[in-house]
């Protein structure tokens, strides 16, 4: 019974338009990104160098400088975001998942809004909030009588990055918020009734069931969040320039990037020295991300109900 | 019936290509979209009417995007006639690789004085590939209104400028100076390019930096660090996150007595100012009465040969008119701010401009220290002047570290510096 299997074409045609598009539009242009760092200009001419970019983007103190800025700063952005994007929206949907609150709807949709907005308008409009020459915000704390706390945050270099990475926060918190929600409604009433009968109600319910059974969605959130951070670019850009002032204070690997590729100004655009920034980045997202896959997500328990 | 009427069309096309056969159509590159009104209404019939034969199209790309459209449409043979130039190293790039031809030679050129053509040479000046067309002044605007209400007088020293602007601190209805630093750009342009030439000589100094004899961190380049640290008390409130368009707003709107200012900005502002409060303007005050004055006049615009055309000899005729008198004219009344480069004086309608314009009469000139070779390395030393002047402003590095770290920058990619 030597009968072999005939090779089952309708899987490769089913997947074919997806491969093709994907590696139309993503892969060839990730190793076209990845090859052209390993160039760069000889008098003119396209020369191969092998890891030479790196080691001026590593070795040089100038670029070396700029890099690490850039990656403490997008850090520290990130750090921002887990610190209070998440737990905030855990927070919100708890709230929203509560039986007793009126208006959820209303009140999921109202913080869900700023996320389908353009990062340019949020930018300019907390631009203006923010304003200490026609802003709302001085105003605001004037009325309760703390203008004195008021300062042109954007423009101090101690408090630009973090007031930024509190706009992106209001502006995405929906998402988590979405996701945890979601996963929220998903635990089964018999879990949560079985645990009242235990006597295990309020926040020692939230910390003991509910938690755990949503700790994988807090773990996506996570990477989700890493990677849109360690890719932003636009909420910078907008509000503070390419030349993420004051002093570099809200530099991140984005706009450091993006300055070296296109050029800005007088400085002509430099195609391989960005395409080596870009591969950087590219390896610190694939290392986080592969951390979080092989170490964290693995030892994520998953109950079946 | 059909057939007829496409018959009919037919020969009025060929009619039509027939008749405008002689004529030569140049088209023109450019990057002033605003312009385009009067390019289409003033200056092209005016050219038109004095060379019959020659058909002139003014075809504007996006500011932003007009380097690179140019790019692409030269290396793709489809690019026009004549090209708007941008100063120093775009266009250098463009006649090196052979996409802007050699106007050395063309007559109108001797109307030119060298500084006036240093954007468009060659680093050894010995070519000259486009026509200037305009510059830019650097000076302080005011508002006569709020000057009168305080019985103050444009200072004409640096002592009686802290002076002047103690005293509209002191009586607290306007804000001294619009300026903030949240976009680097003012504070470099609009403080440093602008106040600098006082202090190293203009030209000298520029030069001076060039062949590599004076450095960065010289008295000269220093001291107007300490200058902008100085304005520092003299700005509004949360001037950290102040943008350029604030400033201006600040100013337009009365609020604020003082502007550091490019005279472009008489174009922008006389409309929304409306008659509200009339404008001044004063030079760069100098360090003690007497002292020569120097502004910044900096080529800014124009206009070269596409090395490809098939109309060299009309091109030609339309460069040699840009270079004349009576461009001239027209376009500075055009555009009051944007100032002739012809060494032939231009009558100008607007007081404003006038004003800025006579400053060249009893000021040595120079152009933005930072715009020739110096701003071709890594780092670049543009940008980084915007960093340091914006720094310096905010108080976070003193005028002796910046400046060290600039000539740190320039010493490790430029050559004349390092000895």
């Amino acid at each position: 019974m030597a009968q072999r299997k005939s090779f089952r074409w309708h899987i490769a045609v089913f997947l074919a338009p997806a491969v093709l598009v994907y590696t139309a539009i993503m892969i060839v242009p990730l190793i076209g990104t990845l090859n052209l760092s390993l160039f760069n200009l000889d008098e003119g001419n396209r020369i191969f160098v092998g890891l030479r970019n790196f080691a001026t983007l590593f070795g040089d103190p100038r670029w070396s400088g700029a890099f690490w800025n850039a990656l403490a700063n997008n850090a520290w952005f990130f750090l921002v975001h887990m610190l209070v994007q998440n737990p905030v929206g855990v927070m919100l949907a708890a709230l929203l998942s509560s039986p007793r609150l009126r208006m959820a709807a209303f009140y999921r949709t109202a913080i869900f809004i700023p996320t389908i907005l353009s990062f340019v308008i949020v930018g300019f409009v907390w631009k203006l909030i923010l304003s200490p020459i026609w802003g709302i915000a001085p105003g605001m704390l004037d009325a309760v009588g703390l203008k004195s706390l008021f300062a042109p945050w954007l423009g101090r270099e101690g408090t630009a990055l973090t007031t930024l990475a509190l706009i992106s926060v209001w502006q995405f918190v929906g998402i988590p918020m979405m996701l945890i929600y979601a996963a929220l409604l998903s635990i089964p009433d018999e879990v949560i009734e079985a645990a009242e009968m235990d006597g295990v109600t309020g926040w020692s319910q939230f910390w003991k069931i509910k938690l755990p059974l949503i700790l994988p969605s807090i773990g996506i959130i996570s990477i989700l969040t890493f990677v849109g951070n360690f890719n932003a670019f636009d909420l910078i850009y907008v509000s503070q320039g390419a030349l993420a002032g004051p002093n570099f204070s809200t530099d991140i690997l984005g706009t450091f990037l993006y300055r070296t590729f296109f050029g800005f100004q007088l400085q002509l655009g430099d195609p391989h020295m960005g395409a080596t920034i870009a591969t950087a980045m590219f390896g610190i997202i694939l290392v986080g991300v592969c951390l979080y896959l092989f170490t964290i997500q693995t030892r994520l328990r998953r109950y079946q109900f | 019936m059909t057939g007829t009427l496409r018959l009919a069309l037919l020969a009025s096309t060929v009619l039509a290509g027939a008749a405008s056969a002689q004529d030569v159509t140049l088209t023109i590159e450019s990057w002033r979209n605003d312009d385009l009104q009067i390019w289409q209404d003033t200056i092209i019939p005016a050219f038109e009417e004095a060379n019959p034969g020659i058909k002139i199209d003014f075809a504007p790309t996006a500011p932003a995007e007009y380097n690179a459209v140019l790019n692409s449409k030269l290396d793709a043979g489809s690019a026009g006639d004549l090209i708007t130039c941008r100063p120093f190293d775009a266009s250098l790039d463009l006649f090196k690789s052979g996409k802007l031809a050699d106007l050395t030679d063309l007559e109108a050129m001797s109307n030119f004085s060298n500084v006036a053509k240093s954007a468009w040479q060659t680093d050894d000046g010995a070519s000259t590939f486009c026509v200037p067309m305009a510059s830019v002044i650097h000076g302080f605007m005011y508002n006569k209104q709020a000057f009168e209400e305080l019985g103050i007088q444009p200072p004409k020293t640096v002592d009686e400028f802290y002076a002047v602007l103690d005293k509209i601190k002191e009586d607290g209805s306007y804000i001294p100076m619009a300026m903030g630093t949240a976009d680097q750009w003012e504070a470099a342009t609009m403080g440093y390019q602008n106040i600098g030439p006082t202090y190293w000589k203009g030209e000298q100094g520029r030069q001076a930096l060039i062949d590599g004899s004076q450095k960065l961190t010289d008295e000269g380049w220093v001291e107007p660090f300490r200058q902008l640290a100085r304005w520092k008390d003299y700005l509004g409130d949360g001037f950290e996150a102040q943008t350029y368009p604030d400033s201006q707003n600040l100013f337009t709107l009365g609020r604020a007595a003082i502007y550091p200012a490019g005279s472009w900005e008489i174009g922008v502002f006389t409309p929304q100012i409306d008659g509200a409060f009339e404008m001044g303007a004063f030079p760069p005050p100098v360090p003690a009465a007497g002292d020569t004055c120097y502004i910044s006049d900096h080529t800014d615009i124009a206009m070269g040969m596409n090395a490809a055309t098939e109309h060299p000899e009309a091109a030609r005729t339309f460069l040699n008119w840009v270079g004349s008198p009576e461009f001239a004219t027209l376009y500075a009344n055009s555009l009051p701010g944007f100032f002739s480069l012809n060494s032939t004086p231009v009558e100008m309608q607007d007081p404003l401009a006038q004003e800025f314009v006579s400053w060249r009469e009893s000021c040595e000139p120079t152009i933005r220290s930072t715009y020739q070779i110096l701003s071709r390395g890594t780092p670049n030393l543009e940008n980084e002047t915007w960093n340091a002047s914006a720094n310096v402003i905010n108080g976070v590095e003193t005028p002796e570290d910046a400046a060290a770290r600039l000539q740190e920058g320039l010493a490790s990619w430029y050559e004349p510096q390092q000895q």
